[in-house]
């Protein structure tokens, strides 16, 4: 094996086995940040001896007791050993007989609650939402600080000491290693859906750059989010978000042309969506909806995905539920770019003239003047109406107001095309 | 850019060693509730013995079907696993695991596992045959 090949074994151990290794750590030193640091101290170890001495025959095993024998040698110096070991041999009713192997008991056991307790520390709302991105993403996405920082665009020394800020941030808040419970739970918890559907969409629609989509991101979202569903599997909106991102991402190869510009939702493809992660949208959606209650406003956008992702040709959509579905929207979350996607389904299931109407309402609110959507809607219902020289207007506003260049080219593009003889043009995808 | 990799797992059909062992049965079991529980997991699937099944070939203009079993065919792809990952590497340990799991629980058991790449976007982009 050479040298890189190696490195990408290693690597892939990493991607592997990080989370738990992290997650059981912290269990005992009770501080992301030091169980980071002892993980990561691990890894360095692979990274030196195993070039050497060859990749050990179960790499996982080896990486959890060189991290684990780390972590006593810590408290040992700290001469706390004897202490953790009544707390946990209390906790697990279990004897302490000999510090060593209590420790190691304490590891092996529950990993699966110290995952989710992980989760809950690294989304911890004492955090901006920038940090806990980049915490999530480096302890329970495995991934390093460099492949963050491209990810965002940002300088690797930027998220590095996002993460080091993070790490201490949590300390001085003595944020508590655990699972929130009462009436903290639900609000901790959407914290964490945020963070992974922030990650989600920053892949999925690119705010700024020159990539329509950032694939990757999209990739480590959804990956956390399975986890998160395997962890917790009574919540229905972690479900309902697993749903979302499934179905969204089973859009993909769909949403971009040949030449990287992106093609709306119903001008695709629909041979190109993917039909495993429909099917596997679609059966989030269920577990989500099988849990009982209203859906929640993850849920309730997922159910919106799936009647796109249920017809089989545009002409097929149920635009009368999805119309529905974002009035419930509205009436959880109430907010005017998910009132402008309620105009563009209404529109659809009633006429352009039907949406125009709850669009001009919009127009005046301050939230959306600067949301390229707006005038892309309105230029689009204008243009449906045959008001060309209005829907030319409107397409260049909304090419002056969007960040992404791709997306600029797309509407610089219909606002030529609403020359008098040009035809109505598609919706923009409606999606919130 | 993650990418789709098939696992598939060959052995010998009717091999002497018998039914495998619950005990491996169950460490598979947790092998792959915790592929799941690790987000990789996308689909998996045991294959029933090739008397269940049939080959249809096209040779010298014609479509013939031959009905299972296959018994000339040392090693049958016994059952699958869709991973989704971010390198060869990680799908090559997951099948390392897998692997280890029959070392561990079924003493003179022996196959092989075979990782494949499912072609995605990227490769329509590239053209094939680029790594």
């Amino acid at each position: 094996m050479t040298a890189s090949e190696t490195d990408r074994a290693i690597d892939a151990v990493w991607r592997i086995e990080s989370a738990r290794l992290i997650a059981g750590l912290a269990r005992i030193v009770r501080d992301v940040g030091t169980a980071e640091d002892l993980a990561q101290d691990a890894l360095v170890a692979a990274l030196e001896q195993w070039p050497r001495e060859g990749i050990p025959g179960n790499p996982g095993a080896w990486l959890m007791a060189v991290a684990k024998r780390r972590a006593i040698d810590l408290l040992r110096r700290r001469q706390r050993l004897e202490r953790k070991v009544e707390e946990l041999g209390h906790e697990l009713e279990i004897d302490g007989e000999g510090a060593a192997a209590g420790v190691e008991a304490a590891f092996d056991d529950d990993i699966e609650d110290d995952l989710l307790r992980l989760v809950f520390t690294a989304c911890h709302p004492v955090l901006s939402a920038q940090a806990r991105v980049a915490l999530t993403l480096r302890m329970l996405g495995g991934l390093k600080t460099e492949e963050i920082a491209r990810a965002f665009l940002v300088p690797e020394s930027t998220v590095a000491q996002r993460v080091v800020r993070a790490k201490r941030t949590l300390a001085e808040a003595r944020v508590p290693f655990e699972v929130p419970q009462g009436a903290d739970r639900a609000d901790r918890l959407s914290s964490v859906l945020e963070v992974i559907y922030l990650v989600f969409n920053e892949g999925y629609s690119a705010t700024a750059g020159d990539d329509w989509m950032r694939p990757a991101l999209c990739e480590d979202a959804l990956r956390l989010g399975r986890v998160l569903a395997e962890l917790m599997p009574e919540e229905p909106e972690v479900h309902g978000l697993v749903a979302l991102m499934e179905i969204q991402a089973s859009r993909s190869a769909a949403r971009t042309g040949p030449s990287g510009e992106p093609v709306l939702l119903l001008d695709q493809d629909r041979a190109r969506w993917d039909r495993l992660l429909i099917r596997r949208g679609l059966a989030a959606l269920q577990r989500a909806e099988a849990l009982g209650g209203d859906l929640g406003p993850y849920g309730l956008q997922a159910a919106i995905a799936a009647c796109h992702a249920r017809a089989h040709t545009p002409e097929e959509t149920d635009w009368m539920r999805i119309a529905a579905l974002y009035e419930a929207l509205a009436g959880l979350v109430p907010s005017a770019v998910v009132e402008l996607n309620r105009a563009v389904a209404l529109s659809m299931a009633f006429g352009p003239a039907t949406g125009l109407r709850l669009v001009d309402e919009l127009a005046a609110e301050p939230s959306l003047k600067d949301y390229h959507l707006l005038p892309s809607v309105r230029g689009d219902l204008l243009a449906k109406l045959g008001r060309l020289d209005e829907a030319h207007a409107e397409f260049e506003r909304a090419a002056s107001l969007t960040r992404n260049g791709r997306e600029r080219t797309l509407l610089l593009d219909r606002a030529a095309a609403c020359a008098p003889a040009a035809g109505p043009g598609p919706l923009p995808d409606p999606r919130p | 850019m993650t990418m789709r990799y098939i696992l598939l797992l060959k052995t010998e059909e009717n091999s002497a060693l018998g039914a495998p062992p619950k005990e491996l049965m169950d460490a598979i079991a947790k092998h792959g509730e915790e592929m799941t529980k690790a987000g990789v997991l996308l689909d998996t699937g045991g294959l029933a013995p090739s008397a269940t099944g049939a080959r249809i070939r096209l040779s010298g203009g014609k479509v013939t079907t031959t009905d299972g079993p296959f018994t000339e065919t040392k090693e049958l792809i016994a059952s699958y696993a869709l991973v989704q990952v971010k390198s060869k590497e990680e799908a090559v340990e997951l099948a390392a695991r897998f692997l280890r799991l029959h070392q561990e629980h079924w003493a003179g058991w022996e196959g092989e596992s075979e990782v494949r790449k499912l072609l995605g976007p990227e490769d329509f982009a590239l053209g094939f045959g680029q790594d």
